[in-house]
């Protein structure tokens, strides 16, 4: 059947409504992206589902010509457990952004994680909430003015990755809206890893937070603001390549490689068994280190969708497959002539 | 240091058990009601279990009611602890666990103090007269004995030493005073199997079966029952033991059934008949988690249970599940319904089949997590944001929860739709014999699902067939690529629509498709007179002792019938003309008058309510009484 493959494109995965999103919406690059992405998988778009939450981002699944659950506030890992632990045959993909994802829903998507539920999870995370008009995020720096924080906010922000590393994902990544290529390639081997993936994609609502990660995409500052992750390679950034990170005890520091040697850099490693290579990724914050982008974690662990199946079989094949009457008359009954 | 080390042993000691024969004499009952109340702990639910079980084997009608504080261990001793399970067996047919005592045994005084004013006058208290210190009074906030003064003297009070006793009985195993002790219920039971001519054996196998693999708690168990059993053929404060004949049942092969096991049948065989994969997403809450731990053991049955985060996940999970095109279902009580409230408004919005199920308890907040109470009806009715309507179904007993599931499945896949079940803590651990069906018993449910189309077709989500119904189309199918969400649908497409005439017909037709129910559930039934003083509408655990007391009542000869409602949305097409054919409706519920309610704005007739919670089921003598002063 493989043989008579129509070979899609991205236009073939978006459906016929027309995107709703405000013009210059980070939101657009993330969806030609998934577009461009998902012919290069090899799965058929029938056994596709993109679930999704409340939010601006949570209208992505309306837009692709996939099947899609568009669902209440911050239950999308919810919805997607029930899907997965069903149907193991379907590629899911949860959309959610930080509001969805970390505040109303931040229970969900702690949980889902820890099971490694064998989907794949993309937080637009835009600092802010763009479709209820400007309230400030579980993301907004400290002091973020907002309608609702006209005082500037009290609250100390979440790091989606730190969430998800701590919550044991075995798959965590950065992107950013604006670093179009960099964002496929990471959404891709987000599709391939086996177990949940999770991808934070800096996103910019150029309507509510206008800039808010310009750090790491304006032109002239973005190579000095942005560590791109490459396995096995050591960190090493900078307009002219000429900045590391450094590993001090367990403080990382930005050093010149102008006195340090690259072998005595930090190297990363993706596939290290401990979390706290990942951990220690991402809490290096902007401005006092470059932001890291790229794979930051991805090891190989047990699914929840692929043991709970795997239950099921094993109690068929221990004890075969459940007949109504034996259980029926199972235990004490009697009879009435 | 146990003369018993030996599983084998007990096996052989329980295969040689002769039934046990008394000498003394009999007499013949058509039936008792006795209720067995101590420390929860003490083994009070297993002692009665164990009596049900077996007056059930004898062929005996049974009915019981367990009733037990919301702490698993409360203070040792204290009225908090109680705990209680009462039972009714009769040579007849029964609907309810009783009213009056005719025996009661306690294991203390706080058991006693808060249990004696249920029992009969002349009725067999039995107490464990060992637990009457007067550090046990304290505990039970008692300033007196009640052993020792005139309290008591209505009934046939019988103070027997079971702690010594039984202590007395297993000495010779060298066990601790506390691990002793603790047979004290096993002794108690085979008092009470002697004072009913009830078979040892069964409750033996049950020994055996529990507590095989420590012999010497098996012996003890073992022989404090039998200890039990011959201080009733001897002492001589009982002159004569009962017996109850069987009662004319259908004929049938029977087993005893609690509410919730009986549902979690039902499921199983209506996922079985529907050719689909059962879920469950649920989370723990009391009285519903037994159907969770229940069906988490039927995983042969293609049947899988997730344990969720939280009451949201559960039902959004089951959601996630009748998307992907299992038998999706989400389990819980009232608060935890509160909680998934938004989820089933989704459920409603996107004409998804699942079914709900509230196994309700007392309320409001967390309420009176372990009695009984009907008040959610409302909550699940009209508990959600915006037009949002859902059939509702309701058991009215134990072993009705096997065919309510399969009705409720029925409906939700014939007409897409989410569905309520409403069950309640007495229903739930409440039990009573349920008659096995036959394979040609059980109806087949057919579920279709809409094809795979060619590249160019179009695909409508939302087109309906006679009934309203949308059609289930299923990941994976080709060419049925779709997106449904909680906004508002175009008509047809299902696309996200916001033109006010759409929401408009798409609420209608919501409304409209569950009101066709009605044309699947079948007339409203009534029992006793087509017309005359008065009707008695009933829903729910209600069912038994509405039946029995109207049945009461039309053998004192008045003018009185009963129609207990399945259905409590929609309604049956007949039930108006029903209700006008009586000068006078009564509406007895374990809440403040919620189905008084629905009927009179409904029907615009003037019901009356006969409303109580208090944690306890309608006791038949007080709805009589109510019955017979309307009446009067």
């Amino acid at each position: 059947m493989s043989a008579e493959l129509k070979v899609l494109s991205a236009a073939d995965f978006g459906s016929d409504q027309d995107v709703r999103w405000c013009p210059g919406c980070g939101d657009y690059s993330i969806l030609a992206q998934m577009k461009k992405v998902l012919p290069s998988l090899g799965v058929e778009r029938e056994n596709m589902v993109f679930v999704s939450g409340i939010g601006c981002s949570s209208r992505f699944p309306y837009y692709m010509n996939t099947y899609g659950l568009h669902s209440i506030h911050g239950r999308a890992p919810a919805f997607a457990t029930g899907i997965k632990s069903t149907r193991r045959d379907l590629q899911v993909w949860v959309i959610t952004g930080d509001g969805d994802g970390l505040s109303i829903g931040g229970n969900h998507l702690m949980h889902c994680i820890r099971r490694n539920l064998d989907v794949n999870i993309v937080m637009f995370n835009n600092s802010i909430y763009g479709l209820t008009k400007g309230q400030y995020s579980p993301t907004s720096p400290l002091g973020t003015v907002t309608k609702s924080t006209p005082r500037g906010s009290i609250d100390n922000p979440l790091s989606p990755c730190t969430v998800a590393v701590s919550s044991e994902s075995t798959f965590v990544a950065r992107s950013v809206d604006f670093h179009t290529k960099h964002l496929g390639a990471t959404l891709k081997k987000a599709a391939q890893h086996k177990g949940v993936s999770f991808v934070e994609v800096n996103q910019n609502c150029n309507v509510f937070n206008d800039g808010a990660w310009s750090h790491m995409t304006d032109k002239d500052v973005k190579e000095d603001n942005v560590l791109v992750l490459e396995d096995g390679k050591p960190m090493i950034f900078g307009k002219n390549r000429d900045k590391g990170i450094q590993l001090n005890g367990l403080h990382p520091s930005v050093v010149s490689l102008e006195n340090v040697k690259e072998d005595d850099l930090l190297f990363h490693d993706e596939s290290a068994e401990s979390p706290m290579h990942a951990l220690l990724l991402s809490r290096m914050n902007f401005p006092e280190f470059p932001v890291p982008i790229g794979v930051f974690r991805s090891v190989d662990g047990p699914c929840y969708d692929e043991q709970l199946n795997n239950q099921v079989e094993e109690a068929v094949s221990e004890s075969g497959e459940g007949d109504l009457m034996s259980l029926f008359h199972s235990g004490d009954t009697w009879n009435v002539e | 240091m146990y003369p018993v080390q030996d599983a084998s042993q007990i096996k052989a000691m329980i295969s040689a058990s002769e039934e046990l024969q008394t000498n003394k004499p009999t007499t013949e009952i058509a039936g008792a009601t006795v209720r067995l109340a101590g420390d929860s702990g003490d083994g009070m639910q297993l002692l009665g279990s164990q009596l049900t079980n077996t007056s059930a084997l004898s062929g005996n009608d049974v009915a019981t009611f367990p009733d037990f504080p919301a702490e698993i261990r409360a203070p040792r001793g204290t009225r908090a602890g109680v705990s209680g399970f009462q039972v009714q067996f009769a040579s007849e047919e029964i609907f309810t666990p009783g009213d009056g005592l005719d025996a009661l045994i306690a294991m203390n005084p706080a058991a006693l103090l808060t249990n004696v004013q249920d029992l009969k006058e002349r009725g067999i208290l039995i107490v464990n007269e060992d637990s009457f210190a007067s550090k046990d009074l304290k505990l039970a906030k008692s300033d007196r004995n009640p052993l020792d003064d005139a309290s008591l003297s209505k009934y046939r009070l019988i103070k027997v030493p079971m702690t010594k006793l039984t202590r007395a009985a297993v000495e010779d195993l060298g066990m601790s005073t506390k691990l002793a002790d603790r047979c004290r219920n096993f002794f108690a039971m085979g008092l009470v199997f002697w004072l009913y001519g009830r078979n040892l054996d069964p409750t033996m196998r049950f020994i055996d079966a529990k507590f095989g693999r420590k012999p010497e708690v098996a012996e003890a168990n073992i022989r404090a029952l039998k200890a039990g059993w011959n201080y009733g053929e001897t002492t001589e404060a009982l002159a004569t033991s009962f017996h109850v004949n069987p009662a004319q049942l259908t004929p049938g092969t029977y087993k005893n059934i609690m509410g919730n096991q009986a549902l979690v049948y039902g499921l199983i065989a209506a996922s079985k008949l529907s050719g689909k994969d059962l879920f469950l997403g649920s989370y723990p809450i009391t009285p519903a988690s037994d159907i969770l731990h229940e069906l988490s053991q039927y995983k042969r049955f293609g049947v899988r249970t997730f344990q969720a985060e939280d009451e949201i996940a559960a039902v959004c999970s089951a959601i996630g599940a009748a998307f992907g095109g299992s038998m999706a279902i989400t389990t819980s009580s009232g608060p935890g319904i509160a909680l998934k409230a938004e989820g089933i408004g989704l459920g409603v919005m996107l004409e998804l089949p699942m079914l709900i199920i509230d196994v309700q308890r007392g309320g409001p907040s967390t309420g009176l997590p372990t009695k009984t109470e009907q008040s959610d009806l409302l909550q699940v009715l009209f508990g959600r944001n915006g037009e949002s309507p859902i059939p509702v179904i309701a058991a009215q007993s134990p072993a009705d929860c096997f065919d309510v599931a399969q009705e409720a499945w029925r409906i939700s896949t014939k007409l897409m739709t989410p569905v309520f079940i409403l069950s309640d803590g007495y229903i739930a651990n409440g039990s009573e014999p349920w008659r096995i069906p036959s394979e040609e018993d059980l109806k087949p449910i057919t579920v279709t699902h809409p094809p795979a189309i060619a590249e160019g077709e179009t695909f409508l989500p939302y087109q309906r067939d006679e009934l309203l119904a949308r059609p289930w189309a299923l990941p994976g199918t080709p060419g049925l690529m779709h997106r449904i969400g909680g906004l508002e649908k175009e008509d047809l497409t299902g696309n996200v629509s916001y033109d006010p005439e759409n929401h408009q017909h798409m609420t209608d037709v919501r409304s409209q498709k569950v009101a066709n129910a009605a044309e699947l559930i079948g007339d409203q039934t009534v029992q006793g007179p087509e017309t005359g003083e008065l009707l008695v509408l009933s829903w729910g655990g209600t069912y038994g002792a509405c039946a029995t007391a109207v049945q009461q009542c039309q053998n004192n000869g008045h003018s009185v019938a009963h129609a207990h409602l399945r259905w409590l949305n929609p309604f049956p097409k007949n039930l108006e003309s029903i209700l006008k054919s009586y000068r006078r409706v009564l509406i007895p519920e374990l809440n403040m008058g919620q189905l008084k309610t629905l009927i009179r704005s409904q029907f615009l007739i003037e019901a009356i309510g006969f409303n109580k919670v208090q944690g306890k089921p309608f006791g038949v003598s007080e709805l009589v009484h109510e019955i017979e002063s309307v009446i009067a």
